[in-house]
């Protein structure tokens, strides 16, 4: 059985599609990540599955369970931390992992197994006020308030969101060691450089969804020439660059350009044309495509700028 | 006394009780650069840069930032930068020429310079149609360019960029760096806090502070080098962990 399934769901806002037509499965066991920037309509999707929301059309299924027709069983056996920090500024770390484990009508002592792992982390400061954890402790915490009940599906919005990159990575190591247990995990993140630690991934932008495919699929079969340039001036170079016939988009990459050419060329040949129009510095290498090399090419495809 | 060195800081130090949030830092930026000043969440950013932007009195040390004193010239220091972060900037419920007018106000320019500057603003970031629009209704990508462009209404010699990019689209993300890029090469400095190290790939020079010290600070190459590390990811987490 399908841990999540989803049937052409849309959903509307004042006349703005929030969501529209995505369909996906999520399978036990199986750590699925919705990658997209803020507005794609993650949000939305996750509270239509932790029936928070009703669509405007489509069906879901969430552990086989109906999300309208029987939502009173899905809340019973999903885990949810929202993207917002949800949990009792006022009460203690202890007290908080007791609340929610009190009314889904379980203790910490029951299921201490299944948060074990994270939870020794914050236990040290256990009498401490959930308000005045640090960023990365506060997402622990909420991770095990969310597991207290055992859920067969966690549902994290962008759990990482804020959190510096020891937490993520700490954060990412935990999620891991969750999909073993077979629970099955739908995380959200605006990171791309996260997409790669999930077994299956959606890209989604503006409510569509644009792609979806292992990570590692949609990184090799990306079929388009692709160059890292680099130089010092990477400023000019990129007017410069913009301006080429055979440029089919160029973008700052950190210290580098991702060039897409629209035409077949060896790097060496980029290179020394670059270098006869000025840029003496200049380096050009093939490169493989990152997720983000993926998201780029597709919503520029799909430009529809205001 | 003008010199290319816009900040520079000697032994900087915020002591709060016997905690040292920043111990002994020294650094400096030079005139054009962009400068990415690294750290976890706790590690004493937010501090350091409450120091540079003269929010905060240093415990000791010493430095000067746009030339001026940061222990007695606070107040100078105020009038000559920018700043810029997700969480602060524009007045959603004021129009695009509303906000460049109340800050241009807030920097003392004169009716005349404000109207130059708007017009100057609205021109060169293609805003011209919507300059009566509420900032509410713009895409983020937009909000986000102008306000940045907001952030130097005053001309500036040094902008601080408070984890300007969070969670933003890739390309608009792309489009702001661009934008960055464009003010430093008319030579504008600019200081960005991030911890998102990608972003840090796209810097001049980095600091990266642990524990209220700067424990690296060079060219995303040359600390990819030293750390034998493939990228800025790898080298944040060798030192912070």
């Amino acid at each position: 059985m399908k841990a999540i399934s989803i049937h052409n769901i849309s959903k509307s806002y004042n006349g703005t599609k929030a969501l529209d037509n995505i369909s996906f499965d999520v399978q036990r066991g199986q750590l699925f990540g919705l990658i997209g920037p803020d507005g794609a309509g993650k949000s939305t999707l996750f509270r239509i599955l932790t029936t928070l929301l009703l669509a405007d059309e489509g069906e879901a299924f969430v552990d086989g369970l109906h999300v309208v027709n029987q939502y009173q069983e899905i809340r019973k056996r999903v885990g949810y931390m929202p993207g917002r920090f949800s949990l009792y500024q006022d009460l203690s770390v202890e007290e908080n992992l007791s609340f929610f484990a009190t009314i889904f009508g379980t203790t910490i002592e029951e299921n201490y197994d299944l948060v074990k792992d994270i939870y020794v982390q914050i236990e040290p400061f256990k009498k401490r006020l959930a308000g005045k954890l640090s960023g990365g402790m506060k997402q622990k915490l909420a991770l095990s308030c969310a597991l207290i009940h055992k859920p067969t599906v966690l549902f994290l919005d962008e759990p990482t969101t804020g959190v510096d990159a020891v937490s993520r990575k700490e954060f990412w190591d935990m999620l891991k060691s969750l999909k073993e247990k077979n629970i099955a995990i739908l995380v959200s993140t605006p990171y791309m450089d996260e997409a790669t630690l999930c077994d299956e991934i959606a890209l989604i932008q503006e409510g569509r969804i644009l792609k979806i495919d292992e990570p590692q699929n949609m990184m090799e079969r990306f079929d388009k020439p692709l160059f890292a340039v680099k130089t010092n001036s990477t400023y000019q170079l990129l007017k410069h660059l913009r301006l080429k016939p055979y440029t089919h988009s160029v973008l700052p990459f950190g210290e580098c350009l991702h060039l897409i050419t629209s035409e077949v060329l060896s790097a060496a040949n980029i290179q020394e044309q670059l270098k006869s129009e000025g840029f003496t510095d200049v380096e050009v290498f093939d490169i493989k495509a990152s997720i983000e090399d993926v998201f780029l090419d597709l919503s520029l495809k799909n430009e529809k700028y205001a | 006394m003008r010199n290319d060195k816009v900040i520079q800081v000697e032994a900087l130090t915020k002591q709060f009780g016997d905690f040292k949030a920043v111990d002994h830092i020294s650094f400096h930026v030079e005139k054009g650069e962009i400068f990415g000043f690294l750290g976890a969440n706790g590690a004493g950013k937010t501090t350091a840069m409450r120091m540079l932007t003269g929010l905060s009195k240093p415990s000791s040390g010493k430095g000067t930032v746009a030339g001026f004193d940061v222990l007695k010239e606070s107040e100078r220091i105020k009038e000559r930068i920018g700043y810029m972060s997700q969480k602060f900037s524009l007045y959603e419920d004021l129009t695009v020429k509303e906000n460049i007018r109340f800050y241009g106000g807030i920097y003392g320019l004169s009716k005349n310079q404000i109207e130059i500057k708007t017009s100057q603003i609205l021109q060169e970031l293609n805003l011209s149609e919507v300059g009566s629009k509420l900032v509410r209704s713009l895409p983020l990508g937009w909000k986000q360019r102008l306000a940045f462009a907001v952030s130097m209404v005053h001309d500036p010699e040094i902008v601080f960029l408070d984890e300007p990019t969070g969670g933003v689209d890739p390309n608009v993300r792309r489009q702001f760096w661009e934008a960055i890029y464009q003010a430093a090469e008319l030579g504008r400095t600019i200081f960005v806090t991030t911890h998102y190290m990608d972003e840090a790939e796209y810097c001049d020079r980095v600091s990266i502070m642990v524990s209220g010290k700067i424990e690296a600070l060079d060219t995303p190459d040359n600390l990819k080098e030293t750390f034998k590390a493939e990228s800025m990811d790898e080298v944040f987490l060798k030192l912070a962990r």
